[in-house]
């Protein structure tokens, strides 16, 4: 179960600047913490964020285990064309999630 | 000499030894990175370049109370034309397990040069951000937080 929240404008005018908010639901298991026995749990994080707007890469974000559990990541793109934003966390043990979201640009 | 040691004698040499057993406890603690640490990893992100400080403003709460979720805004004054604008935005910490937070990668059609996230802190210390601009040039911006609740070390 891995949820992904988006928050973008769904209308924009061309040439505006828009802020896209994502979240993905993910714990980011740091890789050092130890269970109550002492062993190291072991890392699994989402490693790698994408987001392309119309097939075209507009925004990556490589991430590390100081990024807290659920990332949080807000950035901007201008509205240059009606279509899709699409996005993708890849990460630790075949994590993968897509989402994509609709975008109108008059 | 051969009278018991008086109790202020004994406070201080209890003292000297609950010191340098303190001190034994940090030093054998793992995987925590060093400030060197982190001048290696910003050694590998820039190279040779020279890193100025400005042109990126890094805003973090100076008091946080978890660690385990600090909100982070970086931002760089940049037009973001094709000719000039911000490439990455570095994210690194001194004293986390490992020195490497994040890296954002941006281009023109970003638009504005402006990042939000949330991040984790072991402990109080300096976050600093480091943006390459299009024109291979390097700027750097520091925040200090201090942290009461601190990210990593708790039990499963």
């Amino acid at each position: 179960m891995a949820g992904a929240l988006i928050n973008a404008p769904e209308r924009a005018k061309r040439g505006e600047i828009i802020e896209i908010k994502t979240l993905i639901s993910h714990p980011m298991e740091t890789g050092y913490r130890r269970n109550q026995s002492g062993v190291r749990v072991e890392r699994d994080i989402v490693r790698l964020f994408v987001c392309s707007y119309n097939g075209t890469e507009v925004f990556r974000a490589e991430l590390h285990p100081a990024i807290a559990a659920n990332p949080f990541i807000v950035f901007s793109t201008i509205a240059t064309e009606s279509g899709a934003l699409a996005f993708q966390w890849t990460g630790d043990n075949g994590f993968s999630v897509t989402e994509s979201h609709a975008i109108t640009v008059d | 000499m051969g009278m018991p040691p008086s109790r202020r004698e004994f406070l201080v040499a209890a003292g000297a030894a609950a010191a340098v057993a303190s001190g034994l406890v940090i030093s054998v603690r793992p995987a925590r990175a060093t400030p060197v640490a982190m001048r290696d990893a910003i050694g590998k992100v820039v190279g040779a370049a020279k890193v100025t400080p400005g042109r990126v403003k890094l805003e973090l709460p100076p008091l946080s109370e978890n660690g385990n979720t600090v909100p982070l805004t970086v931002s760089v004054e940049s037009p973001m034309t094709p000719a000039e604008h911000v490439k990455a935005i570095h994210l690194f910490t001194e004293l986390n397990p490992q020195p490497e937070v994040a890296t954002f990668r941006l281009g023109p059609r970003a638009g504005r040069a402006r990042v939000v996230t949330r991040i984790r802190l072991a402990t109080t210390q300096t976050v600093t951000a480091i943006t390459e601009l299009s024109d291979g040039s390097f700027w750097s911006d520091t925040a200090a937080v201090v942290v009461t609740l601190a990210a990593c070390l708790e039990d499963v």
